[in-house]
């Protein structure tokens, strides 16, 4: 069996008109770059603009999607309808994924003010997926605010989420490790909000002190110039406890990006970051075509491997190539 | 329902399958032993779970955009479970996905479970390439995001 497309000019209309059946269709289009999503997507760009991103980013396991489901609940109480995007990782060998956090959000299968996709990273890296950025423009689109994107299971250097998302929400999770831990540079340091969960377990309170210690050590350094001090807060899904602290604090981050001036800067590392990522796609499929597999191509290839050039040089050869069209 | 091969409109992204177990029963293991065949064939797999209501299944199915639903189920509450499941996904608008089942079915019921929708049924002693192999073959191929 086909399925019907639902691919009349209408799409665009019926996502704006609050129609999730058209939204989650229009998500597949974009996750996929089919044409129909593009053109869709061109008349629904001109409504974006409007939500908050949030990013929410730490290790496997440290609580990221139960934390997501008790801001939803916190989110709801206030009014907000909220989407969310969870990523989870492809398999590097087979493609395939299981993608497993929504699992601990199912409460709110039957609540249309909440929504929640989620995607595969397709190996895309930074512990995102490729078109997270344009499937949150859709839900903003479609009237969703804030939109939440849950980043795959991250480590220590994954930091593309914060130049994607206007408040970086980063998990620490109690008992994994001594206070030299919060020294290391990389991720902890993009955290706008850093999240201890987990918060009932003995080890929390510990952690909480050496992030909030290491805090003060760079203010008094002056190390940190933006004017914003990243809050560390303690809270516990188990217990409900610091979920409404950590949404009163996403809002004063989002004041305070607004009134300093921050938010412009942030918006225009969003786009600056979607339109270069574009081109370095449009670039990477030059690549790929089957005429850059040719001759010529192989030959540079081959002068590298018997250590005649540098892939540095043989990079900029074929580069070149292409940019004078003569691929 | 079933599938057909439409000549020149090859699959040209991962199958979605949402990986669901409906009513009471605790007994995930085959739910996940397939989920797991399933990311091993290339599929990108929801996994929901235990304990589905009918309203659960169709809500991820809708907001997830799956090709494939599949239901795994050890009570022997099947009879009674996938009809609202059935209507559900109908009222969704998403009876059109692929749906599958698996688990302790008796053979008896099987032909009143193909006549609600159910595509088929991988009952025990299914080989794991057997269940991925029919997905392969009978998960729709959709013109407009082949």
């Amino acid at each position: 069996m086909v399925n019907q497309p639902l691919s009349q000019p209408g799409l665009a209309a019926r996502v704006l008109a609050g129609d999730r059946a058209a939204l989650a269709r229009l998500l597949t289009y974009l996750e996929n770059d089919t044409e129909i999503g593009e053109l869709a997507f061109e008349k629904l760009y001109p409504h974006t603009g409007r939500a908050h991103l949030i990013g929410i980013t730490g290790p496997p396991g440290g609580g990221k999607s139960t934390l997501v489901n008790e801001l939803i609940r916190e989110y709801r109480q206030r009014g907000a309808n909220i989407a969310i995007i969870a990523i989870d990782p492809s398999s590097p060998l087979t493609g395939g994924a299981t993608l497993g956090d929504r699992i601990r959000m199912q409460e709110w299968h039957a609540d249309p003010g909440v929504f929640i996709r989620s995607m595969a990273s397709r190996r895309f890296g930074g512990g995102l997926a490729r078109n997270t950025l344009a499937v949150a423009h859709a839900f903003d689109a479609a009237g969703f605010d804030p939109i939440i994107i849950e980043t795959v299971g991250s480590g220590q250097d994954e930091v593309a989420i914060a130049s994607l998302a206007m408040t970086t929400l980063l998990v620490q999770v109690p008992g994994t490790g001594d206070g030299v831990q919060t020294l290391k540079a990389g991720s902890l340091e993009i955290g706008d909000i850093l999240v201890v969960t987990k918060g009932d377990r003995p080890e929390s309170g510990e952690l909480a002190r050496d992030l909030r210690n290491l805090r003060h050590v760079a203010l008094a350094a002056g190390s940190e110039q933006t004017g914003w001090t990243a809050p560390v807060i303690k809270t516990s899904a188990v217990r409900q406890e610091g979920i409404d602290k950590l949404l009163d604090a996403i809002g004063e981050h989002r004041q305070w990006l607004e009134e300093s001036g921050e938010m412009e800067t942030r918006l225009l590392t969003i786009v600056s970051t979607e339109v270069t990522s574009r081109v370095q796609e449009a670039l990477y499929r030059q690549l790929q075509r089957p005429n850059a597999g040719d001759e010529t191509t192989r030959n540079i290839i081959d002068r590298v491997t018997a250590r005649q050039l540098t892939p540095q040089q043989a990079a900029t050869q074929i580069f070149s190539r292409i940019r004078n069209g003569s691929s | 329902m079933g599938s057909e091969h439409q000549p020149g409109n090859e699959r040209q992204r991962p199958i979605r399958v949402l990986v669901a177990k409906p009513g009471l029963d605790g007994h995930d293991r085959g739910a996940k032993v397939m989920a797991r065949a399933f990311r091993d064939a290339g599929f990108e797999v929801i996994y929901t779970g235990l304990f589905q209501t009918a309203e659960m299944i169709a809500n991820a199915a809708l907001q997830e955009d799956v090709d494939v639903v599949g239901l795994s189920i050890l009570s022997g509450a099947h009879m009674s479970l996938f009809p609202p499941i059935i209507d559900a996904l109908h009222e969704v608008g998403r009876d059109d996905a692929l749906i599958v089942a698996g688990g302790t079915i008796p053979t008896e019921d099987i032909p009143a479970l193909e006549a609600l929708g159910v595509s088929k049924i991988f009952g025990p002693g299914t080989r794991l390439q057997d269940a991925v192999a029919y997905i392969h073959d009978h998960a729709p191929v959709r013109t407009d995001v082949p």
